[in-house]
C-alpha cells in the first residue's frame, strides 16, 4: 500500500520516504476536504429538516438537529404536498417504463446488428445532447392542450422520457455489447429461437444493468424542475410544487421539502453505485 | 425477417425521437418567428427590448465562464486523487458522486440553508464573534453575494457529473502508457499533461458538452437562491411562458439558449477533436 509499484518507480523508491509520506498526507487531506465539501451541505439541510420551525428560524443556529419532527409534519400536512409526492412517483415510474421500453430494444439492435442507417440513428441519439431538452416543454405544452394531455401525468412523463431516452439507449447499448454474442449463438444451436435465447441467456445477464439504468431514468424524472413546472398546474409534481411556492412558503417548509427531494435520490444513487461509472464512462464515449 | 429485425427494434425509439424531439424543436423555431399567424421578428424585438434580457444573457454566460473551468479542475483533481488510493476507493467515489443524484432545486435549497439570513453561515460568523447581527446575504443590494452563492451551489451540484465521466475515461487508459513514461523519466506533471490529458480528450469532450449545456439551462438553483434578483435565460423563458403567458417571446428565449448550446457543442468538439486513429 505504501509503495504501489516499486519495480516501475525506481526514482521514487530511492527518494526519501519523508517525501512520500508528505505526499500521502497532502493526498488524504485533499480527499477529506472534498468529502466534507460534498457531505456537510447535505448534513446542514438535514439538520434544518429535523428541527422545529422555531429552531429553523432562530439565530444563531445550532449545528446539530434536535430531532423534532414538527417541520416534517408541517410539510407533509401542507395542502397539496402528498398529492405532489404521489404525482412525482407516478411520473417517474412512467418515465422509467417508457424510456427503458423504447431504449432497450434500440440498444440491443445497435449492439448486435450492422445495418444501413445505424450511424444515422446513433447520430440522432447523440445529437440530443447538443439540445437543451427541458425547453421541449414549451412547444409540447401547446400540443398537449390540443390532444388533451395538458396538465396530465402521462404528458409530463413523455417529456421526461425524452430526457431519459438517449441515456437509456446508450447505456443498454454498452450493456448488451458487454455480453458475448457467442452465448446467444450457442443457445440458437441448442434449439432456442431468437426470442428464447434472448429471454433465457441475455436478459438474466443484462437485468441488473437494465435495472440500474431504469433507476437512473427514475431519478432524472424525480429531479426535473423546468418541464414539470411548465407543464403541470393542478397535478404538480413535488419539484413543481416546491418551485412555485418558493416565494410564499416559510423556510421550514422549504427545507423539509428539500430533504424530501434529496433522500430518495440518495437511496437510488446508492442502489446503482456499482453501475455509475460503467454506465457513464462507456455510454458516453 | 432477419433483415427487418434491427429496424423493428429501432422503430419505437425513432418514432418517439421524431415526435418528441425533432418535431417540437421545429415548432419552437416556427413559434419564435411568428406572431398572430404572421412571420415576423417581433418576438425577438420584444425580447431584446426588455431590460432583463441583456442582464439575463450576460449573467448566464458569466456564471458558465466562472463555474465550468473551476469544475473541470476540481473534477480532474478528484479523479487523479482517487486513482492514487486503494483503501476506501469505492466509498470515496460514491461520496464524490452523490450530488449527481440531487435535483438542482434541492441543491438550491441546500445552499439556501447556508446563506439565508438565519442560516448556517451567519450562525458560524456569529459563533466566532465576527458579527453581532445576521447579514442579509441574498438581497437585491448584495448581488455579488447572490452570485457567489449560486456559483457555489452550481459547483457543488454539478462537479460530480464531470468527475464520473473523467474517472471512467481514466479507467480506459492502459496503465502501461503511464508506466512507460515513468521509465523514461517523465515527472508526475509531465505524465499528466503528455499522457493522461491527451488520452482523456474524448471523455473531456463529453464532460464539457454535458456540463456547459447544463450551465446554460441553469434555473432552479437561481430561483431558490436569488429569487428574481438574478435573471438568467432559462428563468426568463419560464417567466414569459408561465407568468406573462407570452409563448412567442418564450420561444425566442428558447432559441437563444438553443443557439448557445449548439454553438458551444461545436466549439468543444473542434477544440478537443480526436482523430479516429488516435482513439483507444
Amino acid at each position: 500500500m505504501t509503495v504501489a509499484t516499486p519495480a516501475a518507480d525506481p526514482l521514487a523508491a530511492a527518494a526519501a520516504p519523508d517525501v512520500r509520506r508528505a505526499g500521502r498526507w497532502v493526498l488524504w487531506t485533499g480527499i477529506v476536504l472534498l468529502v466534507l465539501w460534498v457531505l456537510v451541505p447535505i448534513y446542514l439541510l438535514m439538520v434544518n429538516a429535523l428541527s422545529s420551525p422555531a429552531e429553523v428560524n432562530a439565530f444563531p443556529k445550532r449545528f446539530w438537529p434536535s430531532f423534532d419532527l414538527s417541520s416534517l409534519t408541517f410539510f407533509f400536512q401542507f395542502q397539496g404536498v402528498l398529492e405532489a409526492l404521489w404525482n412525482s412517483v407516478r411520473v417517474a415510474t412512467l418515465t422509467m417504463l417508457i424510456s427503458i421500453g423504447l431504449g432497450a430494444p434500440a440498444g440491443y439492435a445497435l449492439s448486435r446488428f450492422e445495418f444501413p442507417g445505424k450511424e444515422a440513428f446513433r447520430f440522432l441519439v447523440i445529437m440530443t445532447r447538443a439540445f437543451p431538452l427541458p425547453l421541449l416543454a414549451l412547444p409540447l405544452a401547446v400540443l398537449f392542450i390540443r390532444t388533451g394531455l395538458d396538465d396530465s401525468i402521462l404528458g409530463l412523463a413523455l417529456v421526461h422520457a425524452m430526457l431519459a431516452l438517449p441515456f437509456a439507449v446508450l447505456i443498454t447499448f454498452s450493456l448488451f455489447s458487454g455480453i458475448p454474442v457467442e452465448l446467444e449463438e450457442a443457445a440458437w444451436t441448442l434449439g432456442c429461437t431468437r426470442i428464447q435465447a434472448f429471454v433465457k441467456v441475455v436478459l438474466p445477464l443484462a437485468a441488473p444493468g437494465i435495472a440500474a439504468s431504469a433507476i437512473f431514468a427514475f431519478v432524472i424524472s424525480w429531479n426535473e424542475v423546468f418541464a414539470a413546472a411548465v407543464l403541470t398546474i393542478q397535478n404538480r409534481t413535488l419539484t413543481a410544487f416546491l418551485l412555485q411556492s418558493l416565494n410564499v412558503s416559510p423556510l421550514p417548509l422549504k427545507f423539509a421539502g428539500g430533504a424530501a427531494l434529496v433522500l430518495p435520490a440518495l437511496i437510488f444513487i446508492f442502489a446503482v453505485r456499482k453501475y455509475l461509472f460503467a454506465m457513464w464512462g462507456i455510454a458516453n464515449r | 425477417m432477419q433483415r427487418a429485425l434491427p429496424y423493428l427494434l429501432l422503430l419505437p425509439a425513432t418514432l418517439f425521437l421524431m415526435v418528441f424531439f425533432l418535431y417540437p424543436f421545429g415548432l419552437v423555431v416556427v413559434e419564435s418567428f411568428t406572431r398572430g399567424g404572421e412571420w415576423t421578428l417581433a418576438n425577438y424585438e420584444r425580447m431584446v427590448g426588455h431590460w432583463r434580457f441583456s442582464t439575463a444573457f450576460w449573467n448566464t454566460i458569466l456564471l458558465t465562464a466562472v463555474v465550468v473551468p473551476l469544475q473541470l479542475i476540481m473534477a480532474l483533481a478528484m479523479a487523479t486523487m482517487v486513482s492514487k488510493i486503494e483503501a476506501g476507493r469505492t466509498t470515496i467515489l460514491y461520496i464524490f458522486a452523490i450530488p449527481l443524484g440531487i435535483s438542482d432545486l434541492a441543491a438550491g435549497l441546500i445552499w439556501l440553508a447556508i446563506f439565508t439570513q438565519s442560516g448556517f453561515l451567519n450562525s458560524m460568523l456569529s459563533f466566532f464573534g465576527l458579527i453581532d447581527r445576521p447579514i442579509f446575504f441574498l438581497g437585491f443590494d448584495n448581488l455579488l453575494m447572490v452570485f457567489i452563492a449560486i456559483a457555489l451551489a452550481e459547483i457543488w451540484r454539478a462537479t460530480a457529473i464531470m468527475m464520473v465521466i473523467i474517472v471512467a475515461g481514466m479507467g480506459l487508459i492502459p496503465k502501461e502508457y503511464n508506466e512507460a513514461a515513468e521509465v523514461f523519466g517523465a515527472s508526475r506533471w509531465q505524465r499528466f499533461t503528455k499522457v493522461t490529458f491527451p488520452l482523456l480528450r474524448p471523455s473531456l469532450q463529453t464532460a464539457l458538452i454535458l456540463r456547459v449545456l447544463m450551465a446554460f439551462e441553469v434555473f432552479a438553483v437561481v430561483v431558490a437562491l436569488g429569487g428574481t434578483s438574478f435573471p438568467v435565460l432559462m428563468g426568463e423563458t419560464f417567466n414569459w411562458q408561465f407568468t406573462l403567458q407570452d409563448r412567442g417571446v418564450a420561444a425566442a428565449y428558447a432559441m437563444v439558449i438553443l443557439g448557445l448550446s449548439v454553438a458551444f457543442t461545436i466549439v468543444i468538439l473542434r477544440l478537443l477533436h480526436v482523430p479516429k486513429e488516435a482513439r483507444i
